[in-house]
């Protein structure tokens, strides 16, 4: 039997998990297996395996008030597949999964915010919650300073303002 | 739809294509992954969400001006095993992409620069391959067809997480800007192991001809970035450009020492190249791929005055095991595709004049 990381040795190591009522069964040599941390048991996951060591430990346990695990709304994928496969189901799953993805991206990246290109539908979104912020901050300060015909029509702008954006 | 066999230009005009730097750098390449808003990954999604996006993904991308005129577009269970192979061999579809079938597609434009994967890991898979170093035009290339295609589909995007992937190692920008260059000076100046831990600490990635887990082959280095997330595409590239000009810089610095320090044991081994791949009568992928890396380094040494580089591309790329199967109806195995590569290397290598070791010391400045 081959080494399922390697490809190459003998596979000596031979590591069963039973994890949520699910069998998970990997074959590794000597090598990879120490690589991997198998010695110690509790610190092994298949999304090692693919993230790089430790990412499943990084994956932080979600779960519901209920006690059930967490599975995306949109598409059924659940903690376990992400655990086991290192990848996601859908779009949503990064809203669903955000807290656990949180510090595996920490580790993986320059940094846990994007920077990079925007599309033109969520960038007319994003400068609209900003104005929208920025509003509301000018209200306050109206406010503060009794000046209520400012705030009053303050108001109402940030009225019309929101029912433009879509998240309403 | 016309094959792809008769679509791509063929391997000596493809290896014609010149661009900066091409002595040491093949070519450029940004991928951009994007995703549908709300449909299942590929790899999650049935089949029935997979064929959907791809129905709605292929027309969309085949009509874009950028791809203009008359671009390949085909599904992928269209495409034989044969063909999926020489388009990975041409670096137009990724080896993971070659094992797709229905649900899948590819579209190609005439120049072979823009190559779009439709349900690869991602929904899109879209690339911009060019000659040399090229990595700002390459960007802009793809920057332009990723925001012309914006302009018809919704793509996934969350405010702090960015175009969202399959993979979280893509997501962000889900760039990946890489460039393929040839270093047989460092490896014969036994540097190239500190110039790749020294890429590696720029959070860079250093691997094989064909990507993630391949050999490093003939020399020839996949330098790439990493992380994708909390930068922007711009400074991403700019890192890779400062990074691999300052390789070439150390692999033109190499050559240099070596051919001072040690000619003798240079000329040996291009002398040594030549001779094998002009006279073997069986050879392998893994010892071609080698001699001909020592073969190309003899043309930029000048000890092959009026042999192009090209030629010796050319044989890089007909020396694959897909395009010596091109043009025969039985299926070569493994035995006879090296019998059939040696026959090949021998009658093209008969073109290149003998190597002159006495031209290079004149030539020395201009390498």
């Amino acid at each position: 039997m081959q080494c399922q990381v390697c490809k190459k040795a003998q596979a000596k190591v031979h590591y069963t998990q039973i994890h949520d009522n699910q069998v998970k069964k990997v074959d590794l040599c000597d090598a990879c297996a120490k690589e991997n941390g198998i010695n110690d048991p509790a610190a092994f996951a298949l999304a090692d395996l693919v993230l790089g060591l430790g990412a499943s430990q990084k994956i932080e346990e979600v779960t519901t008030t209920t006690g059930a695990e967490v599975a995306c709304k949109n598409c059924g994928f659940t903690q376990t597949d992400l655990k086991k496969t290192g990848r996601l189901g859908c779009s949503e799953c990064y809203v669903t999964f955000a807290e656990a993805l949180d510090s595996l991206l920490k580790n993986m990246h320059k940094g846990t915010r994007h920077r990079g290109k925007v599309p033109p539908v969520a960038r007319r979104a994003m400068d609209l919650e900003a104005h929208i912020r920025q509003l509301e901050t000018d209200l306050k300060a109206a406010v503060a300073r009794e000046d209520f015909e400012s705030a009053a029509s303050l108001r109402d702008a940030i009225k019309t303002s929101r029912q433009l954006s879509p998240a309403s | 739809m016309t094959p792809i066999l008769n679509f791509l230009i063929p391997a000596t005009d493809a290896c014609r294509r010149t661009g900066p730097h091409d002595k040491i750098v093949f070519s450029s390449r940004v991928r951009l992954a994007r995703n549908l808003k709300g449909a299942p990954f590929p790899g999650h999604g049935r089949k029935a969400d997979r064929i959907k996006a791809f129905e709605q993904l292929m027309p969309a991308i085949s009509g874009l001006p950028q791809v203009a005129p008359d671009p390949y577009a085909e599904a992928m269970d269209k495409t034989s095993a044969h063909e999926k192979q020489i388009l990975v061999e041409r670096h137009l579809i990724s080896r993971e992409h070659a094992t797709k079938g229905s649900g899948s597609g590819l579209v190609l434009n005439r120049e072979e620069t823009l190559s779009v994967m439709v349900n690869e890991e991602d929904h899109l898979r879209m690339q911009s391959l060019l000659p040399g170093l090229q990595l700002d035009a390459a960007w802009s290339a793809i920057d332009a067809v990723d925001s012309a295609l914006q302009e018809q589909v919704e793509f996934a995007f969350h405010e702090q997480f960015g175009f969202l992937t399959a993979c979280p190692t893509n997501l962000g920008t889900g760039i990946r800007v890489s460039a393929m260059l040839h270093l047989p000076g460092l490896v014969l100046a036994e540097q190239i192991n500190q110039i790749i831990q020294a890429v590696s600490k720029l959070g860079l990635a250093v691997r094989g001809l064909y990507g993630e887990g391949t050999e490093a082959l003939g020399n020839i280095f996949q330098v790439s970035n990493q992380q994708t997330l909390g930068e922007t595409e711009q400074e991403i590239v700019q890192r890779l450009n400062k990074v691999v000009l300052q390789v070439i810089e150390h692999e033109e610095n190499a050559r240099l020492s070596q051919l001072e320090k040690r000619p003798n044991v240079l000329f040996n081994q291009i002398g040594r190249a030549y001779g094998i791949l002009a006279h073997a009568h069986t050879i392998s992928s893994k010892e071609t791929m080698n001699l001909l890396s020592l073969l190309r380094l003899g043309v930029d040494v000048g000890i092959f005055p009026g042999t192009p580089r090209t030629v010796v591309d050319e044989l890089f790329l007909l020396s694959q095991p897909a395009h010596l199967q091109l043009g025969r109806i039985e299926k070569l195995d493994a035995e006879q595709r090296d019998g059939v590569r040696a026959e090949m290397l021998r009658q093209r290598v008969k073109s290149i004049p003998t190597p002159d070791h006495t031209r290079v010391a004149v030539r020395t400045e201009s390498i």
